[in-house]
């Protein structure tokens, strides 16, 4: 085919694609459930589309179908075209596909590590697709993998080439996989939320890696992503889905500025803010002071040897009655562990907490029993925080049983909870499972609340959820510090969150604390170098979601 | 609060319509069905056997010495003159009191230890360094060594046969509780003052019940064929109880003679454990992935 002719007809075209459940193996006759329903686009040479939705759109079932990478006797697809340059992909014999995938389309998955094989040196990957798909000679082979580790930008090519996938970072090792993807240049790329493992400034470096060697090669990119930031930055076009079917199609500026359809409206304008609001100094009292907060691992002992890592160091702020303090990072700063000494689920190696007048950094287990329901921790994964062998209302009482209250008073404490949280009081008597991501996060605000703590510790409370459900999850802890009066140490990775509902921030990077004040003194004036990266790579930083316009330039930003 | 919160409930019981197939493909398969019945017949056996057209299986007849099956004697006799089908009916209660007491106690002890283990890194060193010293150690080798130091009874067979067991329960007990010790709901109980005990009854404890449930069943057959290898040497139950070991260890100097005395209880024996192990990788089958979807 010539260039012309590529550039007219799309390289990847989709038409009325139903995805189902697979019923057949469980001996039923009737057609499974949809998981995708009627989908239909398409995508041209050069062009980037991105498939947005929240978890169980089918956003990623889609992907899977298109390079016939659906699970066997789970999913099948009932109906509709997938066309890779006419060919018909639903149609085409195993031996075709193997033949089609890496060539002519490949694919780029979330976790870099688990797409790697872990006991294969990387250059050997990469190798692989030449040796599979080419007659190249062993020579030409490397030569070749030398040169696309260096168009990804790996640094010291001849030494990552006889690296093992675990010497190299997450954001290395994803330019490993794009390496594998794109070296016999394929016409199609398919990304499925590639850089949503990734810290936010290694972030920024992949999504420019893939838009240079779009550029490069013409590639097609369809680019699976729940973060509306990063659709802003790289989109041409979006697709919006819900459930298995498309809600609206368009290009980046209708979507983004004009939708039609209440779905999308509802989901751009969930998307917090960058710029936090002004918000009214708080006076009231310190609820938490931390002060030298240390924790050292693999201090040298009488069985250890190795060198100590400073996990946090010398950690210092204070949390008052009605406030929310935010702790934000990359992985690896040290926020967790913070979060995690500040509730004593691990021993701080010195320092002082002090919840009011007592000091629990390093008290006994005895000693900090009854100290504990003062201090409550919400975790990250909803799926996980819930015992999911007993019902919902054992879980909310089982701490207040454990300090004596009699039963009924806590059944009556733990009704009252739940109501707060915004959930039926039938609620007591159902399992874990029955519940969405974000009731369960609910349910784990509730346990927490019905202590009746004067500190409630969100450790990346909110990472795991939809971006439409976090707006609800953060409302309601807006409502409840209102309500209850509790300070909160909120602890993200994520500068939106926190823009959106911290009245300080703390910015930590390498276990220290970088920079920390108010947040919008910290967002709009940073004054550390490493604060302006973070706020600098946030992606989506030009667009202003809840007003459906381009954001309007802070002037009093330093860049 | 946004009506969606309290409108959206996810529609209960999804999840056990999913779980209920597998259990009965698994059930409805040919060898599932041959080895539950052919245990259900050794339990009959065990259970009445006073019932079972059988005699006292100690009485001796030196007039009916090593006589062929006929309408008095179904299987024959041995060379004592006892009947060897009343031995081998009786012998049944052996094998199953033993495999049933071992399996027991170890997944008891083992629980135990393996907990402990898993929870306490302190303990886990201790405790794990004398598990692979146990388990360094043939089974059967351990088994006599500890019958012969206390002499033979039923109970001394049951311990002697149980402590090379534990170890590798504790093994998987400890397995189970590394893995579950770091999720968020167990967290989340120490976080809410949950003391240690009840923490590991409660949130520790049931998520080791699959495993270990098909491991008893393993430990249920070996140990049945431990308590024969035992009996068959010669340091097992004291020989006026009739055990398949027993019974095949005299018959083995007459087995040209009477080939009964070896081959009834031998094909007993080889039933029960396969019926046993069939039973085992069902069960294993059955609960594994539902585990795993679970988690």
């Amino acid at each position: 085919m010539t260039q012309t002719a590529n550039h007219a007809s799309p390289v990847l075209t989709i038409a009325g694609l139903t995805v189902r459940i697979d019923n057949t193996g469980a001996g039923s006759r009737a057609p499974g459930r949809a998981v995708v329903s009627d989908l239909s686009f398409d995508v041209h040479a050069g062009e980037t589309v991105c498939i947005v939705g929240e978890s169980g759109s089918g956003k990623s079932v889609t992907s899977l179908a298109t390079m016939g990478l659906l699970p066997k006797d789970t999913l099948v697809a009932s109906a509709g075209r997938i066309e890779i340059d006419g060919e018909d992909i639903l149609k085409a014999s195993v031996k075709r596909l193997r033949e089609l995938r890496a060539s002519k389309m490949a694919m780029v998955f979330q976790e870099p590590m688990t797409a790697l094989n872990p006991v294969q040196r990387v250059g050997q990957q990469v190798d692989e697709v030449l040796r599979l798909h080419t007659t190249l000679s062993r020579a030409e082979r490397k030569r070749q993998v030398l040169a696309m580790l260096e168009s990804v930008h790996l640094p010291d090519i001849a030494r990552i080439y006889d690296s093992y996938p675990h010497q190299l970072s997450g954001g290395q090792r994803q330019r490993i996989v794009i390496a594998m993807a794109l070296i016999l240049k394929p016409r199609l790329l398919i990304a499925d939320e590639p850089t949503t493992a990734l810290d936010v400034t290694t972030q920024k470096q992949i999504l420019a890696l893939i838009r240079e060697l779009q550029a490069e090669h013409g590639t097609a990119v369809v680019f699976i992503t729940h973060d509306f930031g990063v659709v802003a930055e790289i989109a041409d076009r979006i697709v919006v889905m819900n459930q298995g079917t498309v809600v609206e199609t368009g290009s980046r500026e209708a979507i983004l500025a004009r939708p039609t359809q209440d779905y999308t409206r509802m989901l751009v304008s969930s998307v917090p803010s960058l710029i936090p609001q002004a918000r009214d100094p708080i006076t009231s009292e310190t609820l938490l002071h931390v002060r030298d907060l240390n924790k050292v691992y693999g201090k040298n002992g009488l069985f250890k040897r190795g060198t100590p890592v400073a996990a946090a160091s010398d950690i210092a702020f204070n949390v008052r009655r009605g406030e929310i303090v935010g702790i934000v990072g990359e992985s690896g700063s040290g926020k967790s562990t913070v979060a995690r000494c500040v509730v004593r689920l691990i021993d701080p190696t010195s320092g002082q907490i002090m919840l009011g007048e007592a000091d629990i950094a390093t008290i006994g287990s005895r000693a900090l029993a009854p100290m504990r329901r003062r201090i409550q921790i919400v975790f990250q994964d909803p799926y996980r925080s819930l015992n999911p062998r007993r019902k919902v209302g054992e879980s909310i009482i089982e701490g207040l049983l454990n300090y004596g209250t009699s039963r009924a008073m806590a059944v009556e404490q733990a009704a009252r909870a739940l109501a707060l949280v915004g959930l039926p009081p039938d609620s007591v008597e159902r399992y874990p499972h029955q519940f969405s991501g974000g009731q369960r996060q609910r349910i784990c605000i509730a346990r927490a609340l019905v202590m009746e703590p004067d500190i409630l510790v969100a450790d990346e409370a909110v990472s795991a959820l939809d971006v439409s459900v976090q707006a609800q999850v953060l409302a309601l802890l807006e409502e409840v510090r209102q309500r209850v009066g509790i300070g909160v140490l909120f602890i993200t990775h994520d500068l939106r969150v926190a823009s959106q509902i911290c009245d300080t921030l703390v910015v930590m990077q390498h276990g220290r604390i970088v920079e920390a004040g108010s947040a919008e003194m910290v967002l709009t004036q940073p004054q550390q170098p490493y604060t302006r990266a973070l706020i600098d790579a946030a992606p989506g930083r030009g667009w202003d979601f809840k007003h459906f316009r381009p954001s309007v330039p802070e002037p009093a930003h330093q860049a | 609060m946004s009506s969606s919160a309290n409108t959206a409930l996810a529609t209960p019981g999804t999840a056990p319509a999913a779980i209920r197939s597998p259990f009965r493909r698994t059930l409805s398969s040919v060898p599932v069905i041959i080895a539950l019945a052919a245990l259900a017949i050794m339990v009959i056996m065990a259970l009445f056997a006073p019932w079972l057209h059988t005699i006292d299986p100690v009485q001796i007849d030196p007039t009916q010495r090593l006589k062929p099956p006929s309408g008095a004697h179904w299987l024959g006799t041995d060379a004592y003159g006892r009947d060897v089908y009343s031995r081998v009916v009786y012998g049944a209660r052996v094998s199953l009191v033993v495999g049933l007491g071992v399996a027991a106690f170890s997944m008891v002890v083992g629980l135990a230890i393996g907990v402990a283990a898993g929870y306490f890194r302190w303990v886990d060193a201790i405790v794990m360094r004398i598990m692979d010293g146990l388990m360094a150690i043939p089974g059967v080798l351990l088994a006599i060594a500890l019958v012969s130091l206390s002499g033979a009874s039923l109970t001394t067979v049951l311990v002697a046969i149980t402590i090379p067991e534990v170890p590798r329960v504790v093994r998987l007990v400890r397995s189970v509780i590394l893995s579950v010790r770091n999720e968020p709901y167990v967290e989340a109980a120490v976080s809410l003052g949950t003391p240690t005990f009840t923490l590991m009854l409660r949130h520790l404890v049931p998520n080791t019940m699959a495993p270990l449930i098909v491991q008893g069943t393993y430990i249920f057959a070996s140990a049945i064929l431990t308590e024969a290898i035992l009996s068959f040497l010669g340091a097992g139950v004291p020989p006026e109880i009739s055990s398949w070991g027993n019974i095949m260890s005299e018959g083995r100097s007459y087995f040209q003679l009477i080939p009964g005395l070896v081959l009834y209880p031998g094909i007993l024996l080889s039933l029960t454990v396969l019926s046993v192990n069939v039973l085992g990788d069902a069960m294993r089958d059955v609960l594994d992935p539902r585990m795993s979807r679970r988690l």
